[in-house]
């Protein structure tokens, strides 16, 4: 419906007369705008649950590529155990659901002005707008490291083409090579991810390159399921795979013609294929827009996703700070469902719902051993988002083989449920 | 020597660390109070990850939880909780939650509509299960192991309450298994078998009669009728 300046002047004094003041929308018919920026798993939950909660919602989500290719699963295509493009996902449902896609990149969002920019240059406005832009990767962290460099020492960190590089040079790689995968400090996306990642390259390995090792060069000194991890290691590929602990392990330098990886204290690691992860921060068009504190993350209220730095643009996923919950997919639907709990609510009037939250994670750590991180979370009276005392946790170190395989199945129940949750 | 010389300094620092992190901790705030008071349906989202949204799961091994007999759900996460019940990951989520929570969770399950699983199965081998489903199990899992409907459960309670009255069976609240996913049956009765579970006593005494005249084979005929009701 258009409406030039007269008609909506008629139309608010009609709104005015039956009581309608500061709400003008209602008096003239037009729908509440939300607008999503980027379409992972955390924007698609969020658009699919903000149109079902309200369908009188006009929901646009802004995402540049046509097929998204999940992160989480994508370790398993470095084994062989699965092909590259299982992992793609349409936007066929959400557009089932009336959901607006504009296949664009958003390049600002003005919170003042209630409008996204994109690179095509459409304004779109809105009410509210989500903004779920996952991780932008920090290149320059790392010496002789750029998105360039990238195609010979993938960080296979995004999906799609990454993968299949790192993919096609363990394929290629002579039997007896190092694979060295470079690990970044905490805060990073999917935790356990480059862990799960030694494991799934061991299986390729150990069945087709004996001779060869994984060496993982960490900033950190811990990382997640850690014990269960170094047992699945002893247990399925002894003497395969190294991790070498942080902080003297971090890598500072790398070098694509001699593939070379340089850690902080000085060892130099000569690799036949380099996988190199580095360290993150939220994704770009937040840091354009001032969604981001100093450290590269962004605040937000975590009762309902809103940025603390722009009014009526929410944060979710791995680029907010979501307290005790981790950057992973199961957390970034979850905390979709709360935000999108709470935009309908401010967009209705209604009082903002107690949130609740949950995480679960499995890592495919061997042949038939899966292992599982889970967590139940509630927002504290601090403000920020703790796990329920006496919850979650990580499989015991005791689980028996059948647990580990049902846990295989599990994972990949969890794989086809969270993909249906999210984008169908 | 330098490695020697740096690592010495790492323990010292970590030495002082110790210290510091000791002196801290007597004056560590209590945890925060966290806020309870979220609905049915905002816990029951956080499930749809694993369990599909509105409960309905996509499979293969997570079972579907829309149209869940409340007092099943409550009892399975009393028994998640508990140990009593053998699961993989669902203690650890179980544990985050009140009975009232439980209770909001349960209600709002039922309430949604129940969809049979698409999943594949040998049609021989289902028509085999009915006819052995008939004669072990319909008794309490009525029509098939489909939703009881409030008289067929209290019919089924009557005829068990007459049979034999002190068995705890009677009480015993039943889960949809016309549909449901095949593996999570398998889990289930597996779990049941090696003792992971309580079996209620006329079950135990039904699915030794059954093992004993058809085998494992039977079990799987069982499943695969189930599996064939949509």
């Amino acid at each position: 419906m258009k409406m030039n300046r007269r008609d909506f002047v008629k139309a608010a004094s009609a709104a005015t007369a039956v009581g309608l003041i500061g709400a003008p929308h209602l008096a003239l018919g037009a729908a509440k705008k939300v607008v999503v920026v980027g379409g992972g798993t955390g924007g698609a939950t969020a658009a699919k649950y903000i149109k079902r909660l309200d369908p009188s919602i006009e929901v646009t989500v802004v995402e540049p590529n046509p097929i998204y290719y999940t992160c989480y699963f994508s370790n398993e295509v470095l084994s062989g155990e699965r092909k590259l493009e299982s992992l793609q996902v349409t936007y066929d449902g959400l557009k089932g659901h009336g959901i607006a896609m504009v296949q664009d990149s958003a390049v600002a969002i003005d919170a003042e002005k209630k409008i996204v920019k994109t690179e095509g240059g459409k304004e779109l406005p809105f009410d509210r707008c989500v903004v779920a832009p996952g991780i932008e990767l920090l290149y320059d962290k790392i010496e002789g490291y750029s998105e360039a460099a990238s195609k010979t020492m993938p960080h296979a960190w995004k999906a799609g083409e990454q993968t299949k590089i790192l993919r096609g040079q363990l394929e290629s790689m002579a039997d007896g090579g190092t694979v060295v995968i470079t690990a970044p400090d905490n805060p990073y996306r999917c935790p356990p991810g480059p862990y799960e990642r030694a494991s799934q390259i061991a299986i390729y390995l150990k069945a087709n390159k004996p001779k060869s090792k994984v060496i993982i060069l960490d900033a950190k000194s811990k990382f997640s399921k850690q014990g269960l991890f170094l047992q699945a290691w002893e247990k399925f590929f002894p003497g395969m795979i190294e991790w070498r602990a942080g902080p003297d392990n971090a890598v500072v330098k790398v070098d694509a013609g001699g593939m070379m990886a340089e850690t902080g204290f000085g060892d130099e690691i000569k690799a036949a294929v380099l996988n190199v992860i580095p360290p993150q921060r939220a994704g770009k068009i937040a840091q354009t827009s001032g969604l981001a504190d100093e450290k590269g993350w962004c605040p937000v209220d975590m009762k309902t996703f809103e940025s603390t730095k722009a009014k009526g643009v929410h944060v979710i996923g791995d680029a907010c700070i979501a307290g005790a919950m981790p950057k992973s997919a199961y957390s970034a639907n979850s905390q979709a469902k709360v935000c999108a709990n709470a935009v309908v609510a401010m967009l209705n009037g209604g009082e903002i719902p107690v949130p609740a939250y949950v995480n679960t994670c499995y890592s495919i750590a061997g042949p038939d051993w899966g292992i599982s991180v889970a967590g139940v979370y509630k927002l504290g009276e601090d403000g920020k988002i703790a796990e329920v005392p006496g919850s979650g946790g990580v499989t015991p170190m005791d689980a028996p083989d059948w647990a580990h395989k049902r846990e295989v199945e599990y994972a990949h129940s969890w794989y086809k449920n969270i993909i249906g949750d999210s984008f169908m | 020597m330098v490695r020697t010389q740096r690592k010495l300094a790492l323990i010292v620092g970590a030495a002082a660390l110790g210290t510091t992190l000791a002196a801290g901790a007597a004056d560590t705030p209590p945890p925060p109070v966290l806020i309870s008071g979220a609905s049915g349906q905002m816990l029951a989202e956080t499930c749809a990850g694993c369990h599909g949204t509105d409960g309905l799961s996509l499979g293969p091994a997570s079972p579907t939880l829309a149209g869940f007999n409340p007092e099943y759900f409550t009892e399975s996460m009393k028994g998640f909780q508990d140990g009593k019940v053998y699961s993989t990951v669902m203690g650890r989520i179980a544990k985050g939650y009140t009975e009232e929570e439980i209770k909001l969770m349960a209600e709002y399950f039922k309430a949604k509509p129940y969809k049979a699983a698409d999943q594949a199965f040998d049609t021989k081998l289902a028509a085999k299960g009915a006819k052995l489903h008939d004669k072990y199990c319909e008794k309490c899992h009525s029509e098939g192991g489909k939703i009881l409907t409030a008289e067929a459960a209290a019919k089924a309670k009557e005829a068990e309450d007459e049979e034999d009255e002190d068995d705890e069976a009677g009480d015993e609240e039943y889960q949809i298994l016309a549909g449901q996913w095949t593996p999570y049956l398998h889990y289930s009765m597996e779990d049941f078998q090696e003792g992971r579970r309580e079996m209620p006593k006329k079950m135990k005494s039904k699915l030794k009669d059954l093992i004993k005249k058809e085998g494992d084979k039977g079990l799987q005929a069982i499943f695969a009728f189930y599996a064939s009701e949509k």
